[in-house]
């Protein structure tokens, strides 16, 4: 059973949000999705000033095995994407919830009260409905 | 030997094979071009001596397994031998020679060997036309599934743009319709490895444009209501396509256009045995029924009396065009063309028999030395699969552990992981070309290993030992792209 | 007969082991009524030596006529030792390199290829090769769609002197995912692109522009302004270039101040033989940033466990990958044999052997251009420069003209008046390494009669 931390909110497509002391999110990939791709040799970030809306593709992570677009689980603008990424996409696998973010969002107007979340309890259930 | 240099380490300034260039030019013949325009140092390709060439890339030629030297059995690639007389033949002085566009006046003896190769290939498959222009399997799917579309909106009907794939079908499968423009449609196999009616029936109707299928399918066994299959689908407004990776297993005995199909691909680098040359090349000629006539893509040779010439866009005003520079693969369809020669209509239907004959022993043989079949209740066709997940669960030894252990014991390795719906599998095809000797031998080979995982399972998780390299760092190849040469830096 | 080596008592037994009395009991899934009885429209088999008579008797019908076309397809000397090579069975009848420690061999050619088409073209990385030079360029403009960020046009400008099946080709792999082509038309007089004329672009979205250089008629374009006016318009610029020509020319990666984007082209010149228009190989390179969207296969080169070099088919997730918004490709092979043929041929040319072959080609092709001016009737198409084939415009019908060349054993060049009417009668001509001073003399002189004897008819 993978790590799905109790402090953070999560979405059908495997990515979780952190809400941060200023009101922007960070937001990743789960322990889940990362362990299933197995080890990561490439991630695209998006660039910072960049307006996005939820669902919208907006990274990709890349294993061996599969390249996966990341999409965005609200509306929002990019503040940054994570630098460090570039040269060790491995963080994604080793530290998925903490230096393996992958973006920070200002969200929009609203965007975070009507988006479509899960809660840990609610995304484990269903990742185990899915089979993993 | 277990290291060969790159070769631009043997290069050497001024080396060359001299003999092989012609005599130099005067300098003042370049003068007319532009000096903005011209290269001012020379391309940085390697100097080196014709005996060194010769040398390195022999040595590197003894690093590979081959057909020639290792019984191969890759599921879906069919290994057969390549019959040197295909080559031989094929690379006659006057055939190398000829120009695409020389006239046709001059080329009636290659037109006419493209010709009857067309006439062969009709009868075999039970289709009514064949373009050869394809140059990989890929290649012809593109040009079956484009087909479809064209003969549908010709019709008028615009709306038909999804394509049904089951879900144990090939990557390109729907790789190959998305890029057609079409939307994709997955629906399941049942247990016993045939295409779920229900979920057939329930996904057709109007936006239905068709459906890619092998027979026998990916999972090495024959879809046995293909007809039931090809009514749903003809009946809600569909065509069928036959992906023709696995025609080995019925060439003589069955043909797609008997079973309904509208369009095929043939693989003429696996069914007819052109070479497969390290990757390519390969040629993916398109067969089609009375209904896609008019959509072949150019060109295709036609004949007039005694005269054969190429028809193009003027003689087929609704092709879906051309899709290669001139006619596709020529020299590999030649090579086809003398492979069939030599078959024969009573070789031709041997090659079916034998090929199943040769898997049905090998799976036998293997379940009887304790290996489990994934569909152990059906025949083989040309190939099946075996499933290895017992071993993974209670030896943690895999399938990709088997295979790289398999090397060792001088057989490349079977297909590995595909279709993605059996765990742990692998999928072999021997072919109707190995010996009975050479089955046996890979059913010892598999029986020891299964030993060594018993009781020595390192041996078997770290194989390969005995090649020129170990496993491979796949994970660092992608992370640190190393993918041309660089010279080390000086200290 | 079909190479099966079984015995009849092979097949005893092995019907035995199976458990079954005949091998027709091995197809009893198949319904009946699908089973064929027999394929009476196949002909008998034949031995090998009835093959071998009937492919020489078919080989010797067609002889060898004096080369002079060109047109994306060129005759050059091809050393004995590339084929002796690529015909052994270890590279001949190996197949993909999926298992890499077993096939080592065509992994390392394959990383050597690369890193010459690389150096050859001056950009940075080279995929293992696709079908040909038409449906490497087609893969280029789907390439550039992905690539160009800042463009949501999928909006390629082509010139009408890019070869015209690469331009058919371009379209009928491309249409279905919504790629637009505008022709750019040529300058009557230089036969070449005009970079005032592109002005009416600025301000627009536009992908990529494509440039070929030589162009269809051999014409030299303008690359260097070509290049920079693309990229202040945020177009990616995407060559077609011949590899031959590079040994000489400006490679794409040093066209303008940034270097093209994409470079490809068709690989047939370096040690292909021409053999009726195929199996050729497409070459395609790209600047280092465009590396994850290249389509096919690429070689990388890794440490195994023990700390050992070695070679494997790196970043495939991008094969599979279907990004929704962009397009696609389906592409999974390359042109190995092909491939392994090229690196033994540059390998023996090298940098000198390659530019001599250049040079000779443009000399070979300025001779017969001035010789066959200097019949009546015979004039250059265009101005200014020229490289490895030219133009000529003759004063009646070209269809026939070739017809009596061909009767004399000559191919004497394409015909033009089914691809560029507007020209008027006229002649693709190309002369390489290949031909000598006879060879010239004697196109000079049967082209003269035969345009002496029409003009008296």
């Amino acid at each position: 059973m993978s790590n799905v931390p109790a402090d953070l909110k999560y979405t059908k497509s495997h990515e979780w949000l952190r809400v941060l002391p200023d009101g922007s999110l960070e937001i990743g990939i789960t322990d889940h999705a990362q362990h299933a791709l197995g080890d990561l040799v490439f991630v695209e970030v998006p660039e910072a000033g960049r307006t996005l809306s939820a669902g919208e593709a907006c990274a990709v992570v890349e294993s061996v095995k599969a390249a996966s677009d990341v999409y965005a689980p609200l509306a929002g603008q990019v503040s940054a994407g994570n630098p460090q990424l570039t040269a060790e996409p491995q963080l994604v696998n080793t530290d998925p919830y903490g230096a393996g973010w992958l973006m920070r969002l200002k969200p929009a107007a609203g965007a975070l009260a009507g988006a479509e979340l899960l809660s840990p309890a609610a995304y484990q259930e269903f990742v185990l409905a899915e089979g993993g | 030997m277990t290291h060969e240099p790159v070769i631009f380490e043997y290069s050497a300034s001024g080396r060359g094979a001299q003999d092989q260039w012609p005599a130099a030019e005067e300098p003042a013949v370049l003068e007319d071009l532009p000096r903005e325009l011209r290269r001012a140092q020379p391309p940085a390709l390697p100097e080196v001596s014709e005996l060194e060439t010769v040398r390195h890339f022999t040595r590197l030629s003894q690093l590979n397994f081959s057909i020639d030297t290792h019984f191969y059995p890759l599921g879906s690639c069919t290994m057969k031998y390549n019959p040197k007389a295909c080559n031989q033949y094929a690379m006659l002085p006057q055939f190398l020679a000829r120009h695409p566009l020389a006239p046709e006046s001059h080329g009636q003896g290659v037109l006419g060997c493209l010709f009857e190769l067309q006439e062969m290939l009709k009868e075999v498959t039970g289709m009514q036309g064949v373009a050869l222009s394809p140059m990989a399997g890929a290649h012809g799917e593109f040009a079956g599934v484009a087909m479809i579309r064209a003969y549908h909106r010709a019709r008028g009907d615009l709306e038909r743009n999804e394509i049904i794939v089951p879900e144990a079908a090939h990557g390109t499968n729907p790789a190959t319709a998305t890029m057609c423009g079409c939307v994709v449609r997955e629906i399941p196999v049942d247990a016993q490895g045939d295409v779920d009616l229900e979920a057939l029936r329930a996904a057709v109707g109007a936006q239905t444009a068709g459906i890619m299928l092998t027979n026998p399918s990916t999972l090495g066994v024959f879809e046995r209501r293909i007809e039931s299959v090809a009514r749903i689908v003809h009946e809600a407004g569909g065509l069928l396509y036959y992906d023709g990776a696995n025609l080995n297993a019925i060439l003589g005995k069955v043909r797609p256009g008997d079973m309904g199909f509208d369009v095929i691909h043939m693989n003429l680098h696996k069914t007819f045995s052109t070479p497969h040359g390290g990757g390519g090349p390969g040629a993916g000629a398109v067969g089609v029924g009375t209904r896609l006539l008019p959509f072949l893509p150019v060109p295709l040779v036609g004949r007039e009396g005694e005269r054969y010439r190429w028809l193009t866009e003027s003689d087929l005003p609704h092709s879906i065009g051309r899709l290669s520079a001139f006619m596709g693969n020529t020299g590999v369809l030649l090579r086809a063309y003398i492979y069939m020669r030599l078959l024969g209509r009573e070789g031709m239907q041997r090659v079916g028999e034998f090929a199943t004959l040769n898997a049905n022993y090998l799976l036998r043989r293997l379940q009887h030395a304790g290996f489990d079949a994934a569909y152990p209740q059906r025949r083989a066709s040309h190939e099946f699969i075996v499933t290895l997940k017992r071993q993974a669960r209670e030896l943690n030894v895999t399938a990709m552990d088997f295979a790289k252990r398999l090397l060792d014991y001088g057989f490349h390795a079977p297909t590995t992981y595909f279709p993605l719906l059996v765990p742990e599998c692998l999928l072999i095809e021997p072919t109707e070309t190995e010996t009975r000797e050479v089955l046996d031998a890979f059913v010892t080979a598999m029986s020891q290993i299964q030993q060594e995982a018993e009781q020595e399972p390192g041996r078997v998780t770290s194989a390969p030992h005995t090649m020129p390299v170990r496993r491979l760092d796949d994970v660092r190849a992608a992370r640190q792209l190393d993918l041309t040469w660089k010279p080390k830096a000086p200290p | 007969m079909a190479f099966i080596p079984h015995t009849a008592a092979d097949v005893e037994a092995m019907l035995g082991a199976i458990g079954v009395g005949s091998i027709e009991e091995l197809f009893d899934e198949i319904p009946e009524k699908l089973r064929i009885g027999s394929l009476a429209g196949v002909p008998p088999a034949l031995n090998e030596q009835q093959v071998g008579r009937l492919m020489s008797e078919r080989a010797r019908a067609d002889g060898t006529l004096l080369n002079f076309i060109g047109a994306g397809a060129y005759e050059h000397h091809i050393p004995a030792a590339v084929w002796a090579i690529t015909t052994r069975g270890e590279f001949y009848s190996a197949y993909t390199p999926y298992q890499a420690e077993a096939s080592q061999g065509t992994l390392q050619l394959i990383y050597e290829f690369q890193s010459m088409m690389a150096r050859l073209t001056g950009m940075h990385v080279a995929n293992a090769s696709l079908y040909d030079g038409a449906s490497a360029t087609a893969e280029a403009c789907l390439m550039a769609v992905r690539a160009n960020r800042k463009s949501r046009a999928a909006r390629i400008l082509v010139p009408s002197t890019l070869h015209p099946h690469y331009r058919r080709v371009a379209l009928n792999t491309t249409h279905n995912q919504g790629l637009q082509f505008e022709e750019l038309p040529y300058e009557a007089a230089g036969g070449v692109l005009s970079v005032a004329r592109l002005a009416r672009y600025a301000g627009t979205d536009v992908t990529a522009l494509v440039i070929a250089q030589p162009n269809f008629f051999g014409c030299l374009e303008d690359v260097d302004a070509l290049t920079d006016f693309a990229h202040a318009h945020n177009m990616l610029v995407i060559a077609v270039v011949n590899p031959t020509t590079l040994a000489l020319l400006k490679p794409p990666g040093e066209w303008g101040q940034r270097g093209a984007d994409i470079a490809v082209g068709e690989g047939q010149p370096l040690g292909v033989p021409l053999s009726s228009g195929g199996p050729y190989f497409g070459f395609m390179t790209a600047r280092q940033e465009h590396v994850r969207q290249m389509p096919g296969r690429i070689v990388g080169r890794t440490l195994d466990v023990a700390g050992k070099s070695g070679f494997t088919l790196t970043l495939q997730a991008r094969e599979q990958h279907i990004r929704r918004a962009k397009a696609t490709s389906n592409i999974c092979t390359n042109q190995g044999l092909l491939v392994t043929a090229a690196t033994i041929y540059m390998a023996l040319m090298g940098p000198q052997g390659l530019a001599r072959v250049a040079a000779a080609a443009h000399a070979r092709t300025r001779e017969l251009v001035s010789a066959l001016t200097r019949l009546p009737g015979v004039r250059s198409a265009f101005a200014g420069p020229h490289f490895h084939e030219a133009v000529l415009l003759l004063d009646r019908p070209v269809a026939p003209v070739l017809q009596g060349l061909a009767a004399r054993g000559i191919a004497g060049g394409l015909d033009l008046a089914a691809f560029y009417p507007e020209l008027g009668p006229a002649l693709l001509v190309c002369a390489t390494e290949t031909k000598t001073q006879d060879d010239l003399e004697r196109y000079r002189t049967c082209l003269g009669e035969l345009m002496q004897a029409a003009r008296a008819a």
